[in-house]
């Protein structure tokens, strides 16, 4: 009796096990949100029983998240420092793997009256802006890279980001590796403290006060200025070239950097060689612990990661605005696949 | 009920009992404990809201220490916070808000209480408690479009009468504490104009038939008679829109321009606490970082405290003199 009561009860724990839904949870980068949201809906319409839920809440929330175990994975547009890597070994007892998804972009935005053409622009005159060095239009840093454009004797207004966000830091982070100044008295973060400028919240902030502000120049993320028709400059990138934000340039950026790209893919393609490449360009990760103790999860985990990084994924990234990985980004990120264990 | 308990002390331990069932049966008891227990339990959110925000910026709290209140600098990058000008921002919007709301409300109130006919005055006060009920981030968007432009035509003309006073000196970008200021004005004016009516209207007829009698006017009574004897209430609703404004988040932070530094000039951006932790908690990184922005929102509270409690005393010390 004992014996048919423990059949019944393991076959049906088991069965359970196998046609119960895998719930997954993450959080994390907003940026990619729209493309993860996108993935992970038509990923559980092919797996049928896994759902990952995504929740978009900014990429500190996601590491601190995914470091106090609340979620399975998290996402963030800059990579752990060596600091939060250590702390993620100490409180879950294992490493936490970075997986590349998709990329993205920083462009200059500005409004100069009077002038209609596009501008281009060095990495000092960007640092000078932003440093505060730089005042007004007609600068000759900014006259030289610019002949023929009739650039007013204006001040110019400096606007960024006020809100934390990976957006700044994939700027601050271009700005710390083109110029010592800004390294030193600025350096890398998702808020920094800024010389100069007004706070705009969100790029929708930034843009519409450099729309509103005459001689204003900001930042904002490729894909909204691509969304909402914005004007933007050309900015000259490693091999002296004048180089117009693009999903192609953005990409070429990471095909240039993938040489000298770590085997954890913590890195910053800013300013990355190639003549094609666009220099404030990023990726956004995926983290995802190297050890995952539930084998429905993992499975589930790893096989999105596969899909992921197939070729129907990144072009419906593609057609979101995202720039898609290089193939030669992809065939290192299938090797690193197998550390989940 | 004083009568109804010191017999019941003076009964029998078992009468006592009786008592008390008597009591529960009848009601009494069940409702005194309910709303006790609804009472004690805004006690004790607030008093736990207190402590978690306390412990959760220790970190913030032992390497600042009061310095945090003092100090200007905000970088997240080298690790140094200091509170100083998201305090003055905070202050200096709710300041200017306050300014411009508390004489058009207060007006407002007054003249739908006491001088318009029941008619209008039902109509507007329907309309006013709509206003109060528009989500604050569709102030910040008129702020930005509406509100923005308009002070930017304006500008010139104020600085070429007050442009001598410091407030009104340096470049004007649109985005800035005077903004601010305004788009605050206008989303806390409703709470002054209904809560003051309401005040208003209930103080009884017969303060205002009395007044009458002795020979005052119409604006004699209302003003002399009816606003000192409901100003208890008006003060209320300010302090009720105070706490709004000092609180308020996102409209705020769509027109201060987020700049954290102390400028004199009304013209320049600023910086509001509520704006500061909106802004930059979700993509805080490092526990210095998050515990400072805790210790923020613990500032917030202390102010918000410390500026009731004065609100507080003035009332008591106004009244005391017996003038309402």
């Amino acid at each position: 009796m004992k014996k048919i009561i423990y059949l019944l009860f393991s076959t049906a724990l088991l069965s359970g096990v196998i046609s119960a839904q895998v719930l997954i949870n993450g959080a994390g980068a907003t940026f990619p949100y729209p493309v993860y949201s996108k993935w992970f809906n038509q990923y559980h319409q092919k797996s049928g029983n896994i759902q990952i839920n995504y929740q978009s809440q900014g990429s500190g929330a996601g590491i601190r998240q995914v470091t106090e175990g609340t979620v399975d994975f998290g996402a963030s547009d800059g990579p752990m420092t060596d600091d939060q890597l250590k702390q993620f070994q100490a409180k879950r007892g294992s490493a936490i793997l970075h997986f590349p998804t998709v990329m993205g972009a920083d462009v200059m935005a500005y409004n100069v009256v009077g002038v209609s053409k596009e501008l281009n622009f060095t990495p000092e005159a960007i640092a000078g802006i932003f440093l505060g060095k730089i005042k007004k239009w007609n600068d000759p840093e900014l006259a030289k890279a610019n002949p023929g454009v009739k650039l007013p004797g204006s001040d110019i207004v400096v606007v960024h980001r006020s809100d934390g966000s990976g957006t700044t830091y994939v700027f601050v982070d271009y700005l710390s590796k083109v110029s010592k100044e800004w390294e030193t008295k600025v350096g890398r973060g998702t808020s920094v403290n800024w010389p100069v400028g007004l706070g705009g919240k969100g790029n929708e902030g930034v843009a519409g006060q450099i729309k509103q502000i005459p001689n204003s120049i900001g930042y904002i993320e490729l894909i909204y200025a691509i969304q909402n028709k914005m004007a933007y400059g050309n900015v000259r990138n490693a091999a002296a070239k004048f180089i117009k934000a693009s999903t192609a340039s953005v990409s070429a950026a990471a095909a240039g950097a993938v040489k000298e790209m770590p085997d954890d893919f913590r890195v910053s393609i800013t300013n990355a060689p190639g003549k094609d490449s666009y220099p404030i360009s990023s990726f956004t990760w995926l983290l995802i612990p190297a050890r995952i103790h539930d084998q429905a999860k993992k499975k589930a985990l790893v096989d999105f990661l596969h899909w992921m990084l197939d070729n129907d994924a990144q072009a419906t990234a593609e057609a979101l605005d995202y720039a898609r990985l290089p193939k030669a980004v992809v065939a290192k990120e299938i090797k690193a696949i197998s550390k989940i264990q | 009920m004083p009568t109804s308990t010191s017999i019941a002390d003076r009964a029998r331990p078992i009468e006592r009992a009786r008592s008390f069932v008597a009591r529960l049966r009848g009601g009494d008891e069940v409702a005194h404990s309910l709303t006790f227990l609804a009472a004690a339990s805004i006690v004790f959110v607030t008093g736990w809201l207190v402590l978690e925000l306390f412990w959760n910026s220790a970190l913030s709290r032992h390497q600042f220490g009061w310095s945090f209140l003092t100090t200007q600098v905000w970088d997240p990058v080298a690790g140094q916070f200091g509170a100083l000008p998201f305090i003055y921002g905070t202050l200096i919007t709710s300041a200017l808000a306050l300014l411009q709301a508390i004489p058009l409300g207060v007006g407002a109130a007054i003249f739908l209480s006491e001088l318009a006919p029941a008619r209008v005055s039902d109509g507007l006060t329907f309309l006013i408690e709509l206003l109060a009920a528009v989500p604050s981030v569709i102030y910040g968007l008129l702020g930005v479009f509406v509100l923005i432009p308009f002070l930017k035509t304006v500008e010139p003309a104020i600085r070429a009468s007050l442009g001598f006073l410091p407030f009104f000196q340096g470049p004007f970008y649109g985005v800035s504490v005077l903004a601010a200021g305004f788009v605050l004005a206008v989303m806390i004016v409703p709470f002054i104009i209904s809560i003051s009516r309401e005040v208003l209207m209930a103080v009884p007829g017969d303060q205002r038939e009395a007044a009458m009698a002795l020979g005052a006017t119409k604006w004699e009574a209302t003003w002399d008679i009816v606003v000192p004897f409901a100003r208890k209430g008006i003060v209320g609703s300010i302090f009720l829109a105070l706490a709004r404004s000092l609180g308020e988040t996102m409209a705020v932070t769509m027109v201060i321009g987020n700049d954290p530094k102390i400028h004199a000039s009304l013209f320049a951006p600023g910086y509001s606490i509520a704006s500061v932790i909106a802004n930059e908690f979700t993509e805080a990184t490092g526990d210095l970082y998050v515990h400072a922005l805790i210790e923020l929102g613990l500032v917030l509270f202390a102010l918000t405290f410390i500026i009731n409690g004065l609100a507080r005393l003035l009332i008591l010390s106004t009244t005391r003199k017996g003038s309402s």
